[in-house]
Order: C-alpha cells, then sequence, then structure tokens
C-alpha cells in the first residue's frame, strides 16, 4: 500500500513491507543550538500522501520542519525530500516544496496578488503565470474579493489562508504547514481542513501538517509522527491503527451477572463490567457471534454494541507517557 | 476554464532560469523605492545638477555667443578634475539624502513582518536576495551620479580641443571608481542598520547618526587622545580622502594617506555584509 511508512526510533519497530519512495526519510538526524540538543537521532521513512507531526510545545516539530527547508544545519545525520538530500540538493527541494509558516510571513504594504505574484516569480515561474497562479490560489482559498488589498488590512484568518495561497501558489508537489489552523475560528477552521484534503487528493501532491492540535491532524492526515523532547516517541499509520483496534469492544447490557462475564473471561477475553457498560478485548480466535450466543444462553440484553477505536488523544496519551 | 471554477492543481510549466531570480526582487523593491512620490520628485530633482553642469559646458563652448552679452565665462569655468570632483560632491550628498529616505525601507519591511522565510523557503538564497536589493538602491544612486558624470565626461570629450581626453582620460574611471566606493557604502550601510533594528525610520536616523556623530566622535577622540585614529570612524572624512586622491585635488583632509582611506573603507563594507548576513535569514538562531 502506499502509506506505508517506517519509523525506527525509541524502539518502533517498522512494518515488514517498504514499497513507495518515500516522501521525508530521516537519517539520525540531530539539530544542536549552542548545548541544547533540540532534534536528537531522528530516523524515519515517511510515505503516506498526508503526515502528520504532532507533539507538545517544544517537541521540535518546527526545527524539524526548519531543518527539511535546510534553515538549520544538523550537526549529525542527514535527510532526504523527495528523493533530493538537504544537505546537498537544497534548491532542488525548495522548488519542491511549498511552505506555510506558523508565525506572521508577508509585507504589509503589498496587496496579496501582487504578493503572490512575487513569490511566484522567486519560485521560478515566469511573471504572466505567476500572475496567473496567484489569482487562482487566491480563488482556491477563497480570498478572491480581498485580493487587491493590502495584506496588512487582512484578519487573522485571512493572514492565514493567504499563507496557505502562496505556499501552493507555484505548484510544489509536497506543501507543509506549520500550525495550520492557528487563530482560525471553527468556520474557518473547517475550511482550512476542507483545503488541505483537497489540495491531498491530487494524485502527486503530499501533505506534512505540523500541529499540536489533535483534532486538526486526525481531520486531515492519514500518518502520523509524534515528537517529544526532540525525539521520535510514536509512530502510527492511523488507517491501520483504526483497523487494529477492531477487537475492542464496549456493551450495553442489560440483566448481565457475574456468571455472563466469568463466561466471557473463560473464553480468553479481558472483561470490565461497571453498571450496565461492559468493556472487553476480544482474544484470537473469538468472534462477536460468541458474545451473542454466550448472551443468548443466559438471556442477557445486548441494546448496544460498538468497536471502540483509540482516538488520536489516546495514542497521544499514550506516546506521551513513555 | 475560468479560474474560480478551478481547483488545485500543480504548475508544469517553463520555469525562468536561476541566475535570473535576483531581478525580481530587484523589480519589486525599484517598484516601491518610487512608490513615495514626494521620493520621485526629490529624485527628479538630482537632475537639476547635471544639466546645470551640461549647460556650463555648452557656455564653455560657445564662448561667442555669451561674449555677446559681455560675459566672460572663460575666467570661472573650467572643465577639469575640480568640475568632476565637485560634481561628484554634489551628486554625491543628493545620494545620501535619497539613501536616508529610501535605503531603510527596502529589508525593514520583509523583516517587520516575518516575510524573510518566504523568500528562502524558495530555491533561492541569501546572497541573490541582498543582491537583488542592493542592486535596486544601486541602480537608482548610479543614475545621479556617475552615470550623469559619465554623460558630461563624454560631452565634454565630444565638444572639448581633441587633446582633451588624452589628457583627462582617467577622470572617467575616477568617477565611476568614487561613485561605486560610495554607493557601495551607502547601499551596505542603510541596508546593515535596517536589518538591525527592522524600523526603517529608526534605520533612517542611525544612517544619518553614523555620518554627522561619527564624524563628531572621531574629532573628538583625535583631540582627547591626542591621536588620529578617530579619523577611522569618519566615514566622510575617509571617503573625501578616497575622493581628493582619485581626482587630484591637492586638499588635505585628514592625516590618513589615500591607501589607509581605502582599506578602512573596504573593512567598512566587510562589516555591513557580515552583520548583513547574520540578519538576513529566515530564522535566527536563540543560542
Amino acid at each position: 500500500m502506499s502509506t506505508e511508512a517506517t519509523a525506527i526510533s525509541a524502539g518502533i519497530e517498522p512494518p515488514a513491507a517498504v514499497t513507495a519512495k518515500p516522501v521525508i526519510e530521516l537519517e539520525g538526524v540531530s539539530v544542536r543550538f549552542g548545548q541544547r540538543d533540540i532534534l536528537q537521532n531522528l530516523t524515519c521513512k515517511l510515505r503516506g500522501k498526508s503526515i502528520g507531526l504532532l507533539g507538545p510545545n517544544g517537541a521540535g516539530k518546527t526545527t524539524l520542519i526548519n531543518t527539511l527547508l535546510g534553515f538549520y544545519k544538523p550537526v549529525s545525520g542527514t535527510a532526504r525530500i523527495l528523493g533530493h538530500d538537504i544537505q546537498s540538493d537544497l534548491k532542488t527541494i525548495r522548488s519542491l516544496v511549498g511552505y506555510m509558516p506558523e508565525n506572521d510571513a508577508f509585507i504589509s504594504k503589498m496587496s496579496a496578488v501582487s504578493f503572490l505574484r512575487m513569490l511566484a516569480e522567486l519560485s521560478g515561474l515566469p511573471s504572466e503565470a505567476a500572475l496567473e497562479r496567484a489569482h487562482e490560489a487566491l480563488f482556491f482559498v477563497g480570498l478572491s474579493e480581498a485580493r487587491y488589498r493590502k495584506l496588512g488590512t487582512y484578519s487573522l484568518g485571512m493572514k492565514q489562508m493567504a499563507k496557505l495561497a502562496q505556499a501552493i501558489a507555484h505548484g510544489p508537489r509536497l506543501v507543509i504547514l506549520d500550525e495550520p489552523t492557528n487563530g482560525l475560528d471553527p468556520v474557518a477552521r473547517q475550511r482550512m481542513v476542507r483545503l488541505i484534503r483537497e489540495i491531498r487528493s491530487d494524485p502527486e501532491m503530499h501533505v506534512v501538517v505540523c500541529s499540536h492540535l489533535l483534532r486538526d491532524v486526525e481531520d486531515c492526515c492519514e500518518e502520523v509522527l509524534i515528537l517529544k523532547q526532540g525525539r521520535i516517541v510514536h509512530y502510527s499509520n492511523l488507517e491501520e491503527e483504526r483497523r487494529a483496534n477492531r477487537r475492542f469492544l464496549e456493551l450495553e447490557v442489560y440483566g448481565a451477572n457475574g456468571d455472563f462475564t466469568e463466561a466471557i473471561e473463560r473464553l480468553g477475553c479481558e472483561c470490565a463490567i461497571t453498571a450496565n457498560r461492559l468493556k472487553m478485548v476480544l482474544a484470537d480466535g473469538v468472534e462477536i457471534r460468541d458474545i451473542y450466543r454466550l448472551a443468548a444462553e443466559r438471556e442477557v440484553r445486548i441494546r448496544r454494541l460498538n468497536f471502540r477505536r483509540d482516538t488520536l488523544e489516546d495514542i497521544f496519551l499514550r506516546a506521551m507517557e513513555t | 476554464m475560468a479560474v474560480y471554477k478551478r481547483t488545485y492543481r500543480r504548475y508544469t510549466g517553463e520555469l525562468t532560469p536561476a541566475w535570473s531570480r535576483f531581478l525580481v526582487v530587484y523589480r519589486y523593491s525599484r517598484r516601491a523605492l518610487l512608490r513615495s512620490r514626494l521620493l520621485t520628485v526629490f529624485y527628479v530633482l538630482c537632475f537639476f545638477y547635471p544639466l546645470f553642469c551640461a549647460l556650463e559646458i555648452y557656455l564653455l563652448h560657445n564662448l561667442d555667443f555669451v561674449a555677446k552679452y559681455g560675459f566672460d565665462v572663460e575666467r570661472f569655468l573650467s572643465i577639469d578634475n575640480k568640475f568632476f570632483f565637485y560634481f561628484i560632491d554634489v551628486q554625491g550628498a543628493l545620494a545620501f539624502i535619497l539613501t536616508t529616505f529610501t535605503g531603510p525601507g527596502l529589508i525593514s519591511p520583509d523583516l517587520a513582518n516575518g516575510a524573510l522565510p518566504l523568500y528562502f523557503c524558495r530555491p533561492f538564497s541569501r546572497a541573490e536576495y541582498i543582491a537583488g536589493k542592493m542592486s535596486a538602491l544601486a541602480l537608482l544612486l548610479s543614475q545621479i551620479t556617475w552615470v550623469p558624470g559619465l554623460i558630461l565626461f563624454s560631452i565634454q570629450a565630444s565638444v572639448g580641443p581633441r587633446h582633451w581626453l588624452a589628457e583627462n582620460w582617467w577622470i572617467a574611471a575616477s568617477i565611476v571608481l568614487a561613485s561605486w566606493i560610495w554607493i557601495a557604502i551607502l547601499c551596505l550601510l542603510s541596508m546593515a542598520l535596517s536589518a538591525w533594528v527592522k524600523w526603517r525610520f529608526v534605520a533612517g536616523a542611525l544612517l544619518l547618526g553614523v555620518f554627522f556623530f561619527g564624524a563628531g566622535f572621531g574629532h573628538a577622540i583625535n583631540a582627547v587622545m591626542r591621536t588620529d585614529a578617530g579619523d577611522l570612524i569618519d566615514i566622510s572624512s575617509l571617503i573625501a580622502t578616497v575622493w581628493t586622491s582619485l581626482f587630484r585635488i591637492p586638499i588635505e583632509i585628514g592625516s590618513m594617506s589615500a591607501g589607509e582611506a581605502w582599506t578602512a573603507l573596504l573593512v567598512v563594507c566587510g562589516i555591513c555584509l557580515f552583520l548583513l548576513m547574520r540578519k538576513v535569514r529566515a530564522y535566527e538562531v536563540i543560542k
């Protein structure tokens, strides 16, 4: 499958089959500012179409992005983006990447369209093509009516959209978005998430979303790398994780007594009951129909049965405990 | 397809050559420089003195016409090294004023709102950025210094006696060299100051301060310490020493030799470049 990924750090084992070319490949990347280690020996291969970089504040997410873009030099190790080395092939990488920074980044006295046109020209587009792409990108993000206004007059949400527009105006293959939903109201956030999904729907496009907001990453990404204190603490393919969690059941039952739970435990399942709610992990070889059979035999009524999947929050909190 | 109907799509067209990207910055910077009407008016005024000089050359070569009105122009005017020295002196002063108002505005808007990461996340280097910004100001200053200077020189060479060009060809080289060292100092200093203070008005004031307070401070050091080392921080004195030597004007500006003044000016340029490279980067690393 195309979204297979490998993460080897802090005891995380890579999946066996690795076929697609990695989008991002880290090989022992360490970054140090003065005496402080910001990133420590990061090694992983990410192949997803949409990759989430998660971690608490100060985990090193932005530093990792800045290192990938060549703004910081790693003290050891190297990284490759779309097969190009960040040490030797930086210009090619920068021509393939669109970057939306976390903080304000604009020239207040320029109109959005001329700002985008200038940046697209710097990416190598001829002047006329750059102007056309600038208009398109601003239409795409919903700033068509405001595209001749000076950027300094934009609201926070509009500035975020303008930043997204400049990241895609030159048609990159990889878009790196650093905290894209910062400061957005719920409606604008929805819009941003929808745009990110639309961008990644292009067959050749890849998106990296860096955020500490779990919901944003959960909504946009299929692959998640969790950083903590400059180390990779967890790699997760959300799709695979969702499938794997189909053995965790939550039941609402009436008429259950100790006999019912004992019968379930005799099948080898872990089980816990509180009031009418029963949580269990199905043992290997046990199917749901076995549970229905046991319930029918003991005249227990099952009112509701859910597969309880781990939310990204559960995954994140577990990673933070490691 | 109408532009508003399009969704996201990759760009697959041709790209411009990498070497030409700094011209994008040049173009947009020049447009930004000339956005102010007041500065455009001042810029136009800068051509008045060259026109006046051209008139002088015309008068000197049309003595019969002037003599009709009873003027003895030849007694007051002669087109020689002094003529071009004073021309560069006046135009240099105008270039300084122009730089004070326009130079700091080149980089500070990018720094004020953190636009630098957007430049440098593209296939575009810091050196290209500085070259683009600097060329916008340098070309503007060139148009009021060495370009009209060379035009005046050419006019004089073409209308003057034949031996004039053979005897004075070195003046053309002096015009170009004197202008370029001044332009380099003004561009680098204004850009370095604006990169460090990030506020164009403060950077403009600092630029004035470097020249005027630097001169005062230099004199104070000389007087108190009974030394000549204070001249090293007096940029206007350094440039005057270089110019007088280039135009072979027998005026003693300070105790410093022309070679020492050249070295000091090149060191100033080096320091400015170092400061610029320290500040013009996508993100500052705070160690």
